[in-house]
């Protein structure tokens, strides 16, 4: 496949090549509040509207809530807009957030993920954004720098879509990828422009022709309006899968489709993650395949809307599934393999599926990791299982029920 | 009046005919014809909804919109009015 687009190879920060990206895609409106780790990408953005090299409101503000509200109402006025942040200022933007999807303004998000308090950490994992999966957002995770970089250009297409309007959250894990040098290949802005074409709002704030948005809506009302948004999430997967092909045509490299699955021929298990672990697993899944272990991987990168009839697809005729994941919802286990479980409980055959909580606050996940939750699920399934946990830094009862888990 | 609802639900102006506060009631108003209405018309003006009419000494209150507040009743100079239980 001849490809016709211009790309500038580039070794750069991970923040550095989404604000690359995000100046190509030429937002008018960026507004963000400082926060580690995403800090380095609105510096970026904003010394390239100091240096006039993007035309652009850049909008200081006093807290993570004013940001997004700032974006809200710059979005609400049809113009294209850009926001990121982290861990506790993605939680105070909670209330927003809801307020965004609510009002069909695609807005783009870059969430550097990073552990959520108490206790305080400023290091990864992904609790930040899947805390937020009610949200209405769509949420979508990349492995490495030139993917989530990608990502940011595919969101903007697939947000502004009018069957879907919906904003759009890009997952990246923080430091991990944000501050980590990487190659990353940038695409030149004549044929970003021809790619994601000016946001053209269906209604927007107008003195001229006075409109509500966000307006009261009683019980007779409220139902068909949340069904409203349902529907366009429901409607997603197709758009989704047709920028993906767009942006492998134009850009030549992966789109975003829901799955990309790895040696996953004649595979009796799959591990199955999110962002940047699957370097860890993947690499694993090497080691065990030369050992003879029919193993595979599969990375999800959405989140929401959730792939569930992909994920069928690729799982039929897997006897057992590890899912790996930086998240949990206490009380019940990680919220990706609930997820799972919950898409494929009606199949008449379907695999055996464990859940593990792998890499909170920074711990890290290395082939060792992903080769003991390979090993667990080979001596049965399980639910909710913590990996790694340092047996030295707990009481004898908690010991006892986490060594549990691994028998 | 039932509007179509935009994407976004976007709303033009003078929508709010559409919200049907009614819907939030459990008790009506009703006129309890024990003592003859003067047509003072205190309940006209106390209505917060604008839901209520006096035309010819004869209370009306439209139940689309009445929320069931219980001014009307209060403000009566002659309690003429109380709040009936509905059952739906």
């Amino acid at each position: 496949m001849a490809i016709a687009a211009k790309q500038e190879r580039r070794v750069i920060e991970g923040s550095m090549a989404v604000a690359e990206m995000v100046k190509r895609c030429r937002p008018h409106v960026v507004s963000a509040y400082p926060i580690t780790p995403q800090t380095h990408i609105v510096e970026d953005i904003s010394e390239f509207v100091a240096d006039g090299e993007m035309q652009c409101e850049f909008i200081n503000c006093e807290s993570e809530f004013s940001a997004i509200s700032i974006c809200l109402g710059a979005s609400a006025t049809g113009s294209r807009v850009y926001t990121a942040t982290s861990s506790q200022g993605l939680l105070l933007m909670t209330e927003v957030l809801f307020n965004v999807s609510g009002l069909r303004l695609p807005i783009l998000l870059t969430c550097a993920n990073r552990a959520v308090s108490s206790p305080l950490s400023i290091w990864n994992d992904q609790q930040d954004s899947i805390a937020m999966r009610d949200s209405g957002w769509m949420q979508f995770y990349g492995e490495d720098n030139q993917e989530v970089a990608d990502l940011h250009l595919q969101a903007y297409k697939i947000a502004e879509d009018h069957r879907v309007l919906l904003p759009v959250m890009v997952c990246m894990d923080g430091f991990i990828l944000t501050h980590a040098f990487e190659p990353v290949e940038l695409p030149a802005q004549e044929d970003v422009d021809a790619f994601l074409p000016p946001y053209q709002a269906v209604a927007k704030l107008d003195p001229q022709q006075p409109i509500t948005m966000g307006a009261f809506a009683d019980p007779n009302y409220y139902m068909e309006i949340r069904w409203q948004l349902e529907y366009a999430m429901q409607q997603a997967p197709a758009v989704i899968e047709q920028v993906a092909a767009e942006f492998e045509q134009t850009f030549g490299r992966p789109g975003l489709h829901a799955l990309e699955s790895y040696r996953t021929e004649g595979a009796e298990t799959i591990i199955l993650g999110l962002g940047s672990m699957l370097s860890a697993i993947k690499d694993t899944v090497d080691e065990l395949r030369a050992e003879g272990e029919p193993v595979g991987a599969i990375k999800l990168r959405w989140y929401r809307p959730f792939p569930r009839q992909q994920l069928i697809e690729a799982l039929r005729g897997v006897k057992r599934v590890a899912v790996m994941e930086k998240d949990i919802s206490l009380g019940m286990g990680g919220a990706v393999c609930a997820d799972l479980r919950s898409a494929l409980y009606d199949l008449d055959q379907r695999p055996a599926i464990t859940g593990f909580v792998v890499g909170l606050g920074g711990r890290d996940i290395t082939n060792r990791t992903v080769r003991a939750c390979y090993e667990r699920v080979q001596r049965g399934p399980g639910e909710n299982i913590w990996v790694e946990l340092d047996e030295d830094l707990l009481d004898p009862d908690m010991l006892r029920a986490w060594k549990q888990q691994w028998e | 009046m039932k509007i179509k609802i935009p994407i976004g639900a976007i709303a033009e102006p003078g929508s709010s005919v559409a919200t049907k506060t009614g819907s939030w009631r459990t008790e009506k108003p009703e006129y309890t014809g024990e003592k003859p209405c003067t047509g003072c018309q205190s309940c006209v003006r106390a209505c917060p909804e604008g839901a209520v009419t006096v035309e010819d000494k004869h209370f009306v209150v439209d139940l689309d919109f009445c929320k069931g507040c219980a001014l009307c009743v209060a403000v009566c100079p002659i309690k003429g009015l109380s709040m009936e239980e509905e059952v739906r």
